[in-house]
């Protein structure tokens, strides 16, 4: 069992809790990822490292409500515990030798991106970050990605917090500029990931993306986190879960992330049906 | 007075049509009377040739006598002395090519049913005893176990038993292995397997789950720590592929996959169970394992019409066991042999619609003896499908010993040891197992752990 040790809410369905895990924590590295399982009848999911405490022993997941477990989790709170914690898992993100990064989070993807800013940095790299919200009241660590950027600029689809556009919008103005960029980093929706590489692809810029398929095991015992990268068949949880962006398939990707789609909505309304039935008495 | 019957004492089992709706086991045990009258069916040869046949060396005449007189607990010590898991033995070892191949009642008629009564023990006793808790003395002596399946559960086992501490480290949240993600319920309950893994706990071995070794702990901060000798028995779980287009088309598995949603997760009790499948109207499984009997089955208890099994050779070179194939047969699973893969179709979303095979026919031996199957020149067929499960084989996981460079491998990534010992490349360092031989049975693998157990205890009593 893995205490909870603290919990934050960092927007209506986006939160924090930090996890006492001290093995996990000693071999901790920028891009691993974790897999959980709340309870006895859960699944498995895996969520990125978001931070990690050698010290402390602790380790620090960021997740969005979006299905059952997701939400059961978010239930949770300091005190409580999760019944299985594994990791870290997969690949660390390679991140030696770039002076010049632009690191792009997508929603989530900020939380997630944000160990990889935080070590270039710590590298001494010159980080921009650019973080993609789709409204002001969505936006999360703001104070924290600034603390390890040289400069940011926080987007929102709305413009409701005065800087109106995509991701892409700001890194086209960066590479316009004819800033020197030796690296990408990007992660958050299949579809962000898939509109940044093909921006940087054509103009030859390196880009790192971190994938988020379905997975169980996340040991590679199973390969339900196949995908296509440059026309050859890996598994994210082994061989990445960062990947060469301008050699993924994408559109497999976001095919495949639907594979269970129906019963996801399944399990949320039984789950909904229960937790209705707990309220109404 | 023996019973001279030329048949085995049949055994009941759930109705065909009912269980492959169901996941509650399929063969039903014997009662107390049936088991005594298949033990006096054993002729108490002084030769004992049967005993050279388990890879455990359990002593087999002995425990059947003392079943004939009706003292079953006794026959379960006789057992449990050199068989640490014997309820899943009598299931899942293949009887037939091992004690029962080489039981003198075959020169005429049906062998003794060895696996049959030593799964009766193994559950009489289960049903009528607590366990004894008598722990060894300890010897102050750490080993460490890598992968809790039938390898390093049996290793685990006899280490205890000498006094050292012995702690398992295991990946998934459960420990068991194939036991439990990969062989089903409906074969092999997995209250029972954890309930013989209780044994083992009882016996002072200490098993720490999600412990993936080679990312947590490496094999030398495990050294570091002070244990004294390590036995990797971390399986062949590395899902082999077909590399033909399409593969990656929703609703294609791996086997392991498939088979861990059903078994270690219970997807098959969705919702209850938060873990999802999917199994569409008509399901291929391709090869002819006893993986793919098994997938085959779980695809039809989860409701599947038509379940096909897709093998490239003909019947006769199934690699599973005949009661498999059997059983998969009454239960409407059915055989598309001499077939072969070449291309799985999908949909315009992505989906699997069909997969296209191509017919063979047999020619020459080749290297592993089997006659090599050669496409049928205009044979290609399609077979309509909405599921595709792939059971053409695994390799062990390369976790461990890509973080172990001192650790030498066969090119195909099985751990290189000494056969008699298990002892690897690397100093204190043994395994067994599917991690060496590439996947084989559960009792080859609880024999090479058992081998292994010894050698570790002479090479730590020896050192210094």
């Amino acid at each position: 069992m893995y205490k909870i040790v603290k919990k934050e809410v960092l927007n209506a369905t986006v939160k924090l809790l930090e996890i006492e895990a001290p093995l996990i924590a000693k071999k901790a590295q920028p891009g691993q990822f974790i897999i959980l399982r709340t309870d006895e009848e859960g699944e498995r999911i895996p969520l990125t490292i978001a931070d990690y405490d050698r010290e402390k022993g602790t380790v620090t997941i960021i997740f969005q409500q979006v299905g059952k477990t997701t939400q059961v989790l978010g239930a949770l709170n300091v005190g409580d515990k999760i019944l299985d914690f594994v990791g870290p898992l997969g690949m660390a993100s390679h991140l030696d030798g770039y002076k010049n990064a632009v690191v792009i989070g997508g929603g989530l993807g900020s939380a997630i991106a944000y160990p990889q800013a935080k070590k270039l940095h710590e590298m001494g790299a010159k980080v921009t970050t650019i973080a993609g919200f789709r409204n002001k009241e969505l936006i999360i660590l703001e104070k924290e990605m600034s603390a390890v950027s040289n400069q940011i600029f926080i987007t929102t689809d709305d413009g409701s917090n005065g800087n109106k556009g995509f991701v892409t919008d700001e890194l086209k103005k960066l590479i316009d500029q004819d800033t020197s960029i030796d690296l990408v980093i990007a992660i958050g929706p299949l579809i962000m990931m898939k509109f940044v590489s093909q921006m940087t692809k054509s103009h030859g810029i390196k880009t790192l993306v971190s994938m988020n398929p379905v997975m169980i095991d996340g040991t590679g015992m199973c390969g339900g986190c196949r995908v296509t990268v440059a026309g050859e068949t890996k598994f994210a949880c082994v061989d990445g879960p960062d990947f060469d962006g301008h050699d993924i398939d994408f559109d497999e990707a976001m095919r495949r992330q639907t594979m269970y789609k129906e019963q996801e909505a399944e399990s949320m309304d039984q789950h909904n049906c229960r937790l209705g039935g707990i309220i109404d008495g | 007075m023996a019973n001279m019957s030329l048949k085995k004492v049949s055994m009941s089992e759930q109705d065909p049509n009912v269980r492959n709706r169901n996941f509650l086991e399929v063969a039903l045990g014997y009662t107390k009377e049936q088991a005594i009258e298949e033990a006096n069916r054993c002729l108490q040869c002084k030769t004992k040739p049967c005993v050279a046949g388990c890879p455990v060396m359990v002593k087999i005449p002995e425990f059947i006598k003392l079943v004939a007189e009706g003292d079953i607990e006794s026959a379960y010590h006789v057992i449990k002395e050199t068989n640490s898991l014997p309820a899943v033995c009598g299931r899942v070892c293949p009887q037939e090519s091992q004690c029962e191949a080489l039981c003198v009642r075959t020169k005429k008629g049906e062998s003794v049913g060895i696996g049959r009564l030593e799964r009766y023990v193994a559950d009489w006793y289960m049903a009528n005893r607590e366990p004894e808790i008598k722990k060894p003395i300890t010897n102050g002596k750490k080993v460490a176990v890598v992968g809790g399946g039938p390898a390093g559960l049996t290793c685990a086992g006899d280490l205890a038993k000498e006094g050292y501490e012995v702690t398992i480290f295991e990946a998934f949240h459960a420990a068991g292995g194939v036991l439990m993600y990969g062989i089903p319920e409906f074969r092999l309950p997995k209250a029972l397997v954890q309930s013989e893994i209780k044994t083992l706990k009882d016996l002072g071995v200490e098993i720490r789950t999600n412990m993936v070794i080679g990312k947590v702990l490496s094999l030398d901060e495990l050294i570091e720590e002070g244990y004294e000798a390590i036995f990797i028995g971390s399986g062949a779980g590395l899902p082999s592929f077909m590399k033909i287009p399409g593969e990656n088309l929703n609703g294609v598995y791996s086997a392991n996959e498939f088979l861990t949603r059903v078994n270690l997760m219970k997807a098959y009790k969705f919702p209850d169970c938060d873990t999802p499948v999917r199994v569409g109207k008509n399901v291929a499984v391709v090869g002819g394992g006893n993986v793919a009997m098994d997938a085959a089955r779980s695809a039809k208890r989860l409701g599947a019409e038509n379940v096909y099994i897709v093998y490239r050779r003909s019947e006769e070179e199934l690699p599973a066991r005949a009661e498999e194939v059997h059983h998969a047969k009454e239960e409407g699973i059915k055989f598309k042999l001499l077939n072969n893969p070449v291309e799985i179709l999908g949909t315009e979303n992505g989906w699997v619609k069909g997969m296209t095979c191509v017919s063979m026919v047999l020619g020459d031996m080749d290297a592993s003896g089997r006659r090599r199957p050669i496409v049928k020149e205009g044979s290609e067929h399609v077979l309509d499908v909405e599921t595709v499960i792939i059971a053409i084989g695994q390799s062990p996981n390369p976790m461990i010993t890509s973080t172990t460079p001192d650790l030498k491998t066969q090119s195909w990534g099985g751990i290189i040891v000494e056969e008699a010992t298990g002892l690897s490349s690397k100093q204190g360092v043994y395994a067994g197992g599917d991690v060496v031989t590439g996947a084989a049975t559960v009792i080859l693998a609880m024999g090479a752990g058992k081998d292994a157990a010894k050698a570790m205890d002479t090479y730590i009593k020896n050192k210094k």
